[in-house]
């Protein structure tokens, strides 16, 4: 389905939220370096970042709890940055889910629809309908303590969907959960993202979790925006270093690049190594730039196959459940990463430690970078 | 092994068992020694017949409780009427103590709040400061209060200098200055509490309540007063209490007329003139109608915890 968030954008779709040069500064810190994007109506749109890289710092600026220093926020056009919270039309789901202790849970989701004028009883009523949403009817008399962590985090998404906002901001939602019941989670999110049609930004730093969830992903480092993609985009055609690191398990290579013909570029590693790959913008013949391949475009054999390939020696197997992955020390060159699925075992081959043999990959499994 | 592990786990628990004992040992000595037995001794000498130049004679009476609550006319001879002297000195008390805690709450709760939502390494100076006034004698304070206050004092001059008033205000020997009085002795008892359970309310809570449309009076009813509630209470129970059973603040802010039931027990126990069992009783009294307050006060919290489970 991914491939279809693309068309879907490109379809004529309203802007939920439209960030204009904004900048954040603490005192002579700046947290945000002047971002702009657009995040569309009906998207499932992530912040991708590691901690400290801002991520956090705009989804508040969106919610109302931190003013912007310069810049402005536009919400369906209507300028809102200079709103308090408790008017903006948008929801919070907060990292450590921040529900009301003293109430239950009903109570819990009916407060946002209280607060928008609805009637005690009818704000109960929808709070009900939204409970059993995310299947918790059952422990609707029951205190916030009385639950556990997965069920804390679906009474504060009920919580924070019921007043029906614009857009749904997420603020690190799933981090406190254990693995497995993350993983239901994002599927749970993901549905409940499609059925409602809400706009969700999605502020994680767990770069699987994003590729899972996103239709576009914004990556940022250091209070700046790295790429601005689909999950296919920013995997297979990393703009830079820090994406390409950041994203998956990638093989990054310090190359000089040699000859550039018909948008080929061929590129020089250390030991005497060649590989061509697809030449991209702003690399010129003679500079010196990184490469990722990714670690499952590598395979092996014992002799040279057709496309591009190294001579090298096994250094090590490791078996990660899936796959299997393979260090291989090329003669007077790095070290490559190649990852074999147990699925593809017919096809591919597992050599002994020890073994002289060939990586090989196809022309344009190299990824240039430009910085 | 796994009995052997076993028993030694019971043998800790034994020796944490018999070291709490011997720890608690001298706070149980200590609070025995001042606080159990001058109870019980009140009470003994409550039932007892007062001597007439101070004293007790050890001789069974209810005469103390007697005149606490019965009018029998100057001779003892008349049908028992209620005497209502003591009992509207005593609601008079609490009134006085009910109205500095209020004004405590209304001091020290935002005190409270602006030092809990300073920065980390600020909250420590600001609650040295609010306490630097109390290192000074309780009584110094009391009588620098009726300086300040009474007719040429320098708020009367103040208030005269600027405009404001054309006479001096009277507010020595009034009520109001009793409890002023009280609410200034008292103070840091409500700021305290409150302080601690603001400074670990968890504001994401606040920000929660915004963000689901709550204007700042109504996220500061529904969600931060129910959070702090029980430092709240701790508060004005910590005011309420002391200032029921004052009599610096009375005696020297509030005159004659003023009269508070501390004062009255005061009265009983100096010089020749005093009652003993008279003293003793009223302060039985007051003391019971605190433990009343204090069970009814917990009572509530207990049945909030309980709907709260």
């Amino acid at each position: 389905m991914r491939h279809l968030g693309e068309a879907k954008l490109a379809e004529n779709k309203q802007i939920a939220i439209d960030v204009r040069d904004a900048v954040k500064r603490y005192g002579d810190f700046t947290a945000l370096k002047t971002i702009s994007l657009s995040i569309m109506d009906n998207e499932f749109f992530t912040l991708l970042g590691p901690s400290g890289c801002g991520k956090t710092t705009l989804l508040r600026m969106i919610a109302g709890f931190e003013a912007v220093t310069e810049g402005a926020i536009y919400l369906f056009g209507d300028e809102i940055a200079n709103l308090p919270p408790n008017k903006r039309p948008v929801n919070t789901v907060f990292q450590n889910y921040a529900l009301f202790p003293h109430m239950t849970i009903l109570d819990n989701v009916a407060f946002g629809l209280e607060m928008r004028g609805k009637s005690k009883s009818e704000a109960r009523t929808k709070a009900g309908e939204m409970l059993e949403l995310v299947q918790l009817s059952q422990f609707s008399a029951r205190k916030p303590s009385q639950l556990s962590g997965g069920q804390q985090q679906r009474v504060a998404l009920a919580r924070a969907l019921a007043p029906q906002p614009k857009v749904l901001l997420l603020d690190e939602p799933l981090s406190a959960l254990d693995l497995k019941l993350r993983k239901a989670m994002q599927l749970e999110l993901k549905h409940l993202q499609r059925e409602t049609g809400i706009t969700f930004i999605f502020v994680t730093h767990d770069q699987e979790e994003a590729l899972t969830m996103s239709d576009r992903i914004a990556v940022m480092s250091a209070g700046e925006m790295q790429q601005l993609g689909s999950p296919t985009d920013i995997y297979e055609r990393p703009h830079n270093m820090f994406v390409a690191d950041f994203i998956g398990e990638t093989n990054l290579l310090e190359v000089s690049v040699d000859a550039i013909n018909n948008g080929r570029a061929v590129c020089h590693l250390g030991g005497g190594h060649e590989l061509t790959c697809n030449a991209v913008e702003g690399v010129d013949i003679g500079s010196k730039v990184h490469m990722s391949i990714r670690p499952e475009r590598l395979f092996m054999s014992e002799n040279p196959a057709e496309t591009e390939s190294l001579k090298g020696r096994i250094k090590e197997n490791i078996f990660v459940g899936t796959d299997i992955t393979t260090i291989v020390d090329l003669q007077d060159g790095p070290d490559f990463v190649v990852r074999t699925s147990n699925s593809d075992r017919g096809n591919k081959r597992i050599f002994e430690p020890g073994t002289e043999m060939y990586v090989n990959m196809e022309l344009g499994a190299g990824r240039l970078l430009a910085d | 092994m796994a009995a052997g592990a076993t028993s030694g786990g019971s043998a800790t628990t034994d020796t944490y068992k018999e070291a709490r004992t011997w720890l608690l040992l001298p706070s149980w000595v200590t609070l025995s020694i001042l606080v159990l037995a001058p109870v019980i001794m009140m009470l003994i000498y409550s039932f007892l017949t007062k001597e007439f130049r101070g004293g007790v004679i050890w001789e069974f009476s209810l005469s103390a409780y007697d005149q606490f609550f019965f009018d029998r006319g100057l001779f003892g001879d008349e049908p028992p009427k209620l005497e209502w002297t003591y009992i509207s000195i005593f609601w008079r008390s609490i009134w006085q103590a009910g109205v500095a805690t209020l004004l405590s709450l209304a001091i020290g709760f935002p005190t409270a709040y602006f030092i809990a939502t300073r920065s980390e390494e600020m909250r420590p100076v600001w609650v040295f400061l609010i306490t630097i006034p109390y290192w000074v004698n309780l009584l110094i304070r009391t009588v620098s209060m009726k300086f300040l206050l009474r007719d040429q004092g320098p708020l009367n001059d103040f208030l005269i200098n600027i405009g404001l008033i054309d006479s001096p205000l009277h507010i020595v020997n009034t009520n109001f200055a009793v409890q002023l009085g009280l609410f200034y002795s008292y103070l840091p008892f409500m700021v305290l509490p409150i302080y601690a359970a603001v400074e670990r309310y968890n504001f994401s809570l606040s920000e929660a309540a915004a963000d689901l449309y709550a204007s700042k009076l109504t996220t500061l009813r529904r969600v931060v007063l129910p959070a702090i509630k029980p430092g709240v209470i701790a508060g004005c129970i910590l005011v309420f209490v002391p200032s029921m059973g004052s009599f610096l603040a009375p005696d020297l802010l509030g005159g004659a007329k003023n009269f508070m039931i501390g004062s009255l027990i005061e009265e009983q126990f100096k010089g020749n003139a005093g009652n003993w069992p008279f003293g003793a009783a009223a302060s039985m009294i007051l003391l019971s109608m605190v433990l009343i307050i204090l069970m009814f006060s917990a009572r509530q919290q207990a049945k909030a915890d309980k709907a709260e489970g």
